[in-house]
């Protein structure tokens, strides 16, 4: 799959950068233009809000499935992640092995790379999370 | 309910909407047939299950997910009514894509246009080829589901999906795997006996735990394969129904549709659909039923731990209670609440757009009587 080139120049897949309402004070990650609890008063106010890199796990699996993208790295261990300012953020949990996963395990995000396009192509990167 | 956007005031004011005619292919590997051919095929066996005539259909709503990215094909609309021999009536034929969604999408949409008067008969179908893709590939076409952005390109995929959820929901509730292994039991079960299923063969729970490993705890028997199919309903009203003398008419009481947020991590509970909850409060208010009326349920076992929840989540069970009631027989064709009569997605199969019709041409045969082997009683017919 190629992506959108435009995907690549976005902040928030090197830093997490996410938004903040002020109406209610919510966090989201990836961000948002609007806030669903707000509506129409967050419109235009939402405001950066770069997130701490800390969070734990909520929820894990082991993939084992043939995706072109992934293939070296199966099976891989992909996560949702709480982060302790709030938003879950989906993600790849590396330098772990399955066994030692858990639910509440303490966890932060690192800058890694996703994929490439070819094996000459662009290399994509983004976050990844490791076990503290 | 939080959020509750039931807005019955205007109920009264519909026109009952009825089935005359259903049809579907087999659901499976279809090599030597194409996307068009499928759903032609479908929709003709329900136009002449309904005793109409091709002329006779105002306009058709087609449920498919994947034509753009699996076979290159889109505009599928104007192409199936163009081979169903309704170039020449210009009819708007017009094609639903909601995810695995899709054909249940475009029942409400058809239900919708005959409810309101603007047409009489329509044509609601679904169809999907995936057989056609590189295995290699059709994972990523079905990750087109969920959030490509913030969820596929980091590795995540719908099975991916389905085993966070499973897993939360085993911690949350204490659930034991062999409980959500009950689904696709039962599914194989009843799709044994299914002249149009994908599978024949049933199945025990540990099989199910002893197959290949998909995303732990996920095992390749948690998980619905890759089929392709058609299906077609011919929706009118009560009133034209009763003209055509056709005795087959199921009357559709409530068709009601939800949505949620797109990815799981921005859910704030991910073992309970609220999409489900409030789709399902919706329908039963409009029908004037409850959960204890229902004589059995078609639901969308996708993947085994879906099924669960969809049973809780559709009122039957307590949160995290499905489990104990499997165990103890309940979704079997003689019990009290028979589940997917027709062998589910599991074993029935699961060409994307065409399930969820499936899923109502199946309900149209359980409610004529007319589904063999597999019938199941219907509470207050005789």
């Amino acid at each position: 799959m190629t992506i959108p080139r435009f995907w690549r120049e976005f902040e928030h897949r090197y830093r997490l950068i996410g938004t903040k309402c002020p109406s209610c004070g919510r966090v989201y990650f990836p961000p948002r233009d609007v806030c669903p609890y707000c509506h129409r008063e967050s419109v235009g106010k939402m405001q950066k809000y770069e997130l701490k890199n800390t969070g734990k796990i909520y929820s894990f699996t082991v993939v084992y499935q043939d995706i072109p993208d992934f293939k070296e790295l199966k099976p891989y261990i992909m996560a949702i992640v709480e982060m302790d300012d709030g938003p879950k953020i989906t993600g790849q949990i590396v330098d772990a092995s399955p066994e030692e996963i858990k639910i509440g395990m303490p966890v932060k995000a690192v800058f890694r790379r996703i994929r490439e396009e070819s094996p000459s192509g662009i290399i994509e990167y983004g976050y990844k999370f490791v076990p503290i | 309910m939080q959020n509750s956007r039931v807005k019955l005031r205007w109920v009264s004011k519909m026109r009952d909407v009825v089935i005359i005619g259903a049809g579907q292919t087999k659901f499976g590997e279809h090599w030597e047939k194409s996307l068009r051919e499928l759903a032609v095929e479908a929709g003709l066996r329900a136009i002449e299950d309904a005793g109409i005539y091709s002329k006779d259909i105002d306009a058709i709503y087609g449920g498919n997910m994947s034509a753009g990215s699996s076979t290159f094909q889109d505009n599928i609309g104007t192409l199936i009514a163009d081979f169903t021999g309704l170039a020449i009536n210009n009819i708007p034929a017009i094609r639903v894509e909601n995810g695995s969604a899709s054909g249940a999408a475009a029942l409400h949409e058809g239900f919708i246009a005959v409810a309101s008067g603007i047409y009489d008969t329509v044509l609601v179908g679904g169809v999907e080829k995936l057989t056609d893709v590189p295995m290699e590939n059709i994972t990523d076409v079905i990750s087109g589901e969920i959030d490509r952005e913030w969820e596929a390109f980091n590795g995540s995929t719908l099975a991916a999906s389905a085993a966070m959820i499973a897993r939360r929901y085993m911690y949350e509730y204490n659930a034991k795997r062999e409980h959500i292994a009950h689904i696709p039991v039962i599914s194989h079960r009843h799709g044994s006996l299914n002249p149009y299923a994908h599978y024949k063969n049933t199945i025990k729970i540990e099989d199910v735990l002893n197959s290949t490993i998909v995303a732990d705890p996920l095992t390749m028997l948690d998980c619905a394969p890759i089929s392709d199919g058609a299906s077609a309903v011919i929706l009118t009203t009560m009133e034209n129904a009763k003209k055509l003398k056709n005795d087959g008419i199921v009357r559709i009481k409530a068709s009601t549709l939800a949505s949620d947020f797109i990815s799981l991590h921005s859910r704030d509970n991910i073992t309970s659909f609220r999409s489900t909850i409030e789709a399902s409060r919706k329908a039963y208010k409009m029908a004037k039923l409850e959960p204890k009326d229902i004589s059995f349920v078609e639901l969308h076992d996708a993947y085994s731990i879906f099924g669960m929840i969809a049973l809780e989540d559709l009122g039957f069970f307590r949160k995290g209670e499905a489990g104990k009631y499997l165990e103890e027989g309940y979704g079997n064709l003689d019990s009290k609440l028979p589940i997917n009569p027709s062998g589910g997605l599991k074993a029935k199969g699961h060409p994307l757009g065409a399930t969820g019709v499936g899923q109502v041409v199946e309900s149209v045969f359980q409610l004529r009587k007319q589904a063999d082997k597999r019938q199941v009683a219907i509470q207050g017919m005789h």
